[in-house]
């Protein structure tokens, strides 16, 4: 493979095409697409959707790993486009079908409603307790502090983690990996007071609970998350507080 | 606040786990291996663990590794798809741990 741009060889796609209303269900539709070993999926569709066929829908942004929203099957595991590259899947055919486990809205295009309304519920942000600092004054943070929830603030929203997991695929009502591990991310930060309007719902069956700990999801994260990691520790802060609710005489609080 | 009663079962299961990873080994060296290869003498080792608190401590860990096995039957069944029955499925799974440790108990007290 030399200079990309003279050379004709090309690598094929499968491309899973679907619109509501007038097909029955997805299909897959064959492409073939210059190779160029620079080039990842993304490339590929832009390239598709730009000299090909136009109405080829998908979502990306910043084509770099950081919004979040260009993930897909690609043979079958959920990735970002924008980070898998073609020279990893010689000789081809590559497949690329939208994100399972979600209602498809159009080609590639997934339905996002359930996550969002999920993501909400949990309270992803900073809750101030009954004393927060002054407006002009700075919280601080210990660097310690900062790590105890930085891992868990690298989530991108790309979802690939419930594609990845098996209990979301059965379980409609079970909140996922991502937004368990946003929980905890607020729950550990030093700054946040809102841990007991969160556990409520992520302490709950449909919460941490429901996590049977397969631990697809850290596989499949771009961004070693490891959502399996947060809900385990999550389980033993839930296990936790029950014993000491429990068996404490006099009440924890 | 809605309590799940998860924290139980899944401590027990972690407890099970522990135990299971930390003296299954050793019972398989002890009773696979020492005792066939005559290093041990069946006699000593049955006479350390028929003491009374030796016999209260088998019985415990006999009851965290049923339970962790019960838990993780239940957990698997209903991740292979069995959701819709996953609660005779857990009562059932319980229940034979609880069935299993009182036989465990009538061996070790027997
Ligand atoms: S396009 Fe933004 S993460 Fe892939």
């Amino acid at each position: 493979m030399t200079s990309g741009a003279t050379t004709t060889q090309t690598i094929g796609f499968e491309i899973a095409r679907y619109l509501p209303g007038e097909d029955r269900a997805p299909t897959l539709r064959h492409y073939d697409v210059p190779y160029r070993p620079e080039w990842v999926v993304l490339d590929a569709l832009n390239y598709l959707k730009d000299e090909v066929d136009g109405t080829l829908s998908f979502r990306w942004s910043c084509r770099m790993g950081v919004c979040g929203s260009c993930g897909a099957m690609v043979n079958g595991v959920p990735r970002l486009m924008c980070a898998a590259f073609l020279r990893d899947y010689l000789p081809g055919p590559i497949r690329v079908e939208p994100l399972a486990n979600f209602p498809i809205e159009r080609d590639l295009v997934i339905v996002l409603d359930d996550f969002m309304q999920k993501l909400r519920a949990v309270k992803p942000w900073i809750i101030p307790g009954d004393r927060p600092p002054p407006a002009d004054a700075e919280y601080r943070q210990t660097p310690a502090q900062l790590a105890d929830f930085k891992q868990y603030s690298m989530c991108i929203n790309c979802l690939l983690c419930y594609s990845a997991c098996p209990v979301y695929q059965h379980e409609e009502e079970f909140l996922g990996p991502a937004v368990l591990a946003l929980a905890q991310r607020y729950d550990h930060d030093s700054r946040d007071r809102g841990n007991s309007q969160r556990h409520e719902l992520t302490w709950s069956d449909e919460g941490i609970w429901d996590c049977t700990f397969v631990g697809e999801c850290s596989a499949v994260c771009p961004k070693h998350v490891d959502p399996a990691g947060a809900i385990q520790q999550a389980k033993v802060e839930s296990t936790m507080d029950w014993y000491r609710s429990v068996l404490w005489p006099f009440g924890r609080r | 606040m809605r309590r799940s009663p998860e924290p139980v079962f899944w401590s027990l299961f972690s407890a099970g786990g522990v135990v299971l990873a930390l003296i299954a080994p050793a019972l398989i060296l002890a009773t696979g291996f020492l005792v066939p290869a005559e290093r041990v003498e069946f006699d000593r080792l049955s006479a350390i663990l028929t003491q009374p608190l030796a016999r209260i401590a088998v019985v415990g860990l006999a009851f965290l590794t049923f339970v962790h096995a019960a838990h993780r039957l239940r957990h698997t069944l209903v991740d292979v798809g069995l959701r819709a029955y996953g609660g005779p499925i857990a009562t059932v799974s319980y229940l034979a741990a609880l069935a299993l440790t009182a036989w465990a108990a009538l061996v070790a007290f027997g």
